[in-house]
C-alpha cells in the first residue's frame, strides 16, 4: 500500500466513523425522552455529518477517482467500510446511546487533539474545526452519564448494563495497525496506542463519580476498521442508501 | 392550520354593554394594538382561547416532526440529510418556545403534553397524512410550510406579546423550510422522469390536505369573530386559503406540475383564482381521529414520552441530589 492509499484508508476511517454515529443519532429526531434532548441529539448528528462531509469529500480528493463525499457514502457496500464497530452499534434505550457517545467522543477528543498538529494542513484543519464541536460533543455526553449513573435507581441499573455491554467494542479504538503506523511514520496522525491511558483516565474519573464500575479489560470486538462490521451496518446502509441505489443517477 | 377550529367558549361576541369596566379597558388596548403581557388583567375566555391555540399549535409541531421524521435516514444526500434534520429540530424548537408561551398563561407543559397524550388536544390534520416517498418532503415544506406561513405572518401582530414573539422567530424559520421544500421539489420536477412523476404524485396527495390545513369557512362562525375582536386571530380562513391557492398555482407552473383540480381556473374579474370543492367529509373525519396515521402518530409520541420517564425522572433526582451537595457544601 503507497502513502496516497494508506491516507484514503485512514480519512475513510474519521469519515465513516462520523458519517455512521450521525446517522444512529439521527434516529432518535421525534424520539427522545425529552423535547430539549430532541433538539440537542439533532445537534450532535448534525456536526458530525458536517464533518462526514469534510472528511469524506477530502478521502475523494486524495483517491483522485472523482468520488466526492455523497458518492463515497451512498455507493460502497458494507464490506468497504470503515468505521468502528462500536458507532454503528443500535440505539438501545437513552442509557446505551449516551454510553455509546461517552466511549467515542472520549476517543474522539484526544485523536482530534493530536490531529490538529498533523502536518497536513488540510487534515489539521478539518481536526480543529471539528474539535471545537467534539470538546462540547464530549462535555454533554459525561454529563448524561453521571445523571443517569447518579440519578435514580432504574437509571443506575441501564447505565452500569450499557457501559458493560459497550465495552467490548472500545479495545477496536486503540488497536494500530499499518495504516495507523504510516500515519505516524509521516507525522500526519497519532499512534492510537497512546490515547489509551488518557481516554481511560477520563473514562474511569467519570465512571467513578457516576457510581458505575468499568469492566475489567477483556476480549475486544475488532474488524470495522478493516471492513468486517457487524449485522447492524447493513441495514443501516440499506436506509442510509436506498434512494440512490433505487434511482441512480439521478441529482437530488 | 396548525390550530384549527378553536372555539372560544363564548355564543356571541361581547359587546361593550356586557363588559365589565376591566374588559372594557382591555379591549380598548387590544383595539389601540397595544399587546397584552401575561401579568396583565385579561378576560378567561381570551386566556383559556389562548391557551388552546398556541397548544394545538406546539402540538402540531411536535406531531409534525414525525411524517418528516420519517424521511432523515433515507435523504438522498448528505446536504439534504442535514437540511431536513435541522429543519425537523427546527420544529422541536417551535414547539419549545410556543408551550413557553402557554406557560405564561399559566398552564405546564407537562399538563400541556398530557392533554396530547391521551387524544384530549388536537393538533392540524395535515400530520395524520403518511410521508410516501422523498418528494413529500419537498411537497411538506413547499405547500404545508406555505400554508402555515399564511397565518402565522400575520400572527406576528396578534394581541398576545409572548405568542407574538414566538410567532416573529418562528416566521424567519418557515420561511427557510418553505424555500427547502420548493428548492427540493424544483430538483425533482427538473430530474429524470421518475424524479418528475414522483414531484406530481406528491402534489396529488398533498394539495387538497394543504388547502383543509386553513379550516372550513368561518364567516358565519362566533368563535372567529370573537378572536379577531381579540386579535388573536388576523384572517378568515377563506381569506387565507384563498391568498394560499393565489401563491401556489404560478409556483406550480413554474414547475410543471398540475395542481389535481379540474376547476381550478384564474377568475380575472374577482383576480383570483377559483378552485374546486374542498372534501369535508374527508376533513371531519380525519380531525375525528380517523385519518389514515391518526393512531400511529399518537401511540409514537406516548411511547416517546412514556420510554423517556425514566430519564425525566434520573436528570431530576441527579439534579436535586447535586443541590443538596452544595447546599451540604455550603453550611
Amino acid at each position: 500500500m503507497n502513502g496516497q492509499d494508506a491516507l484514503f484508508e485512514y480519512l475513510l476511517r474519521l469519515g465513516d466513523n462520523a458519517l455512521i454515529l450521525g446517522h444512529r443519532l439521527s434516529e432518535w429526531c421525534g424520539h427522545s425522552p425529552v423535547l430539549e434532548e430532541d433538539l440537542a441529539l439533532s445537534n450532535v448528528a448534525l456536526d458530525l455529518i458536517g464533518q462526514t462531509q469534510l472528511w469524506l469529500n477530502l478521502a475523494g480528493e486524495v483517491e483522485g477517482k472523482g468520488r466526492d463525499a455523497d458518492k463515497l457514502a451512498y455507493l460502497r457496500d458494507a464490506r468497504d467500510f470503515r468505521n468502528v464497530l462500536l458507532v454503528e452499534q443500535p440505539n438501545g434505550d437513552f442509557a446505551v446511546t449516551m454510553a455509546r457517545q461517552f466511549y467515542f467522543d472520549a476517543w474522539h477528543y484526544l485523536l482530534l487533539r493530536e490531529l490538529t498538529g498533523s502536518k497536513d494542513a488540510r487534515i489539521a484543519e478539518i481536526a480543529a474545526k471539528s474539535l471545537k464541536e467534539v470538546t462540547y460533543h464530549l462535555e454533554r455526553s459525561r454529563d448524561w452519564v453521571l445523571r443517569l449513573g447518579d440519578g435514580t435507581e432504574e437509571s443506575h441499573r441501564r447505565m452500569q448494563a450499557a457501559i458493560d455491554d459497550l465495552w467490548m467494542y472500545t479495545g477496536e479504538l486503540f488497536e494500530s495497525d499499518d495504516i495507523d503506523r504510516a500515519m505516524v511514520q509521516e507525522g500526519l496522525g497519532p499512534d492510537l496506542v497512546t490515547l489509551h491511558e488518557p481516554w481511560l483516565g477520563l473514562v474511569r474519573a467519570t465512571a467513578e463519580e457516576a457510581t458505575l464500575s468499568l469492566p475489567q479489560p477483556g476480549w475486544a470486538q475488532k474488524g470495522g476498521r478493516r471492513g468486517i462490521h457487524s449485522e447492524h451496518l447493513g441495514y443501516i446502509l440499506a436506509d442510509l442508501q436506498f434512494l440512490q441505489r433505487a434511482y441512480p443517477n439521478a441529482t437530488w | 392550520m396548525y390550530a384549527q377550529m378553536v372555539k372560544t367558549g363564548v355564543e356571541h361576541v361581547r359587546s361593550k354593554d356586557e363588559m365589565s369596566p376591566e374588559e372594557q379597558a382591555f379591549q380598548e388596548r387590544v383595539d389601540a394594538d397595544i399587546k397584552i403581557e401575561p401579568k396583565e388583567w385579561m378576560p378567561e375566555a381570551y386566556r383559556k382561547t389562548l391557551i388552546r391555540q398556541i397548544s394545538q399549535h406546539a402540538h402540531s409541531e411536535i406531531i409534525g416532526m414525525q411524517p418528516e421524521g420519517n424521511w432523515i435516514t433515507r435523504a438522498p444526500t448528505l446536504e439534504r440529510k442535514a437540511i431536513l434534520l435541522a429543519k425537523v429540530q427546527d420544529e422541536a424548537g417551535h414547539g419549545l418556545y410556543l408551550y413557553c408561551a402557554a406557560e405564561t398563561l399559566g398552564v405546564s407543559r407537562d399538563e400541556l403534553m398530557e392533554q396530547l397524550n391521551s387524544g384530549k388536544a388536537k393538533y392540524s390534520s395535515i400530520f395524520n397524512y403518511p410521508t410516501l416517498t422523498w418528494a413529500d418532503i419537498g411537497a411538506i415544506g413547499w405547500l404545508v410550510d406555505g400554508a402555515a406561513i399564511m397565518n402565522q405572518v400575520p400572527l406576528q401582530r396578534c394581541s398576545y406579546g409572548p405568542y407574538s414573539r414566538a410567532m416573529i422567530r418562528i416566521c424567519k424559520e418557515e420561511s427557510f423550510h418553505q424555500r427547502q421544500g420548493y428548492d427540493a421539489m424544483t430538483k425533482l420536477a427538473r430530474g429524470t422522469p421518475e424524479q418528475k412523476q414522483m414531484a406530481q404524485d406528491a402534489l396529488n396527495r398533498w394539495w387538497w390536505p394543504s388547502l383543509m390545513m386553513f379550516g372550513p369557512s368561518d364567516a358565519d362562525s362566533v368563535h372567529s369573530a370573537q378572536s379577531m375582536r381579540w386579535k388573536i386571530k388576523i384572517n378568515s380562513n377563506d381569506e387565507l386559503r384563498q391568498k394560499f391557492v393565489d401563491q401556489t398555482v404560478p409556483q406550480a407552473e413554474y414547475l410543471g406540475l398540475t395542481v389535481p383540480d379540474p376547476d381550478l381556473k384564474w377568475n380575472a374579474e374577482r383576480g383570483h383564482y377559483d378552485f374546486g370543492e374542498i372534501d369535508w367529509d374527508e376533513f371531519y373525519q380525519v380531525i375525528a381521529g380517523n385519518g389514515p396515521c391518526n393512531r400511529q402518530r399518537l401511540r409514537t409520541r406516548v411511547k416517546a414520552y412514556e420510554e423517556g420517564q425514566w430519564v425525566r425522572d434520573a436528570a431530576d433526582a441527579y439534579a436535586a441530589k447535586k443541590a443538596a451537595r452544595s447546599k451540604a457544601k455550603a453550611a
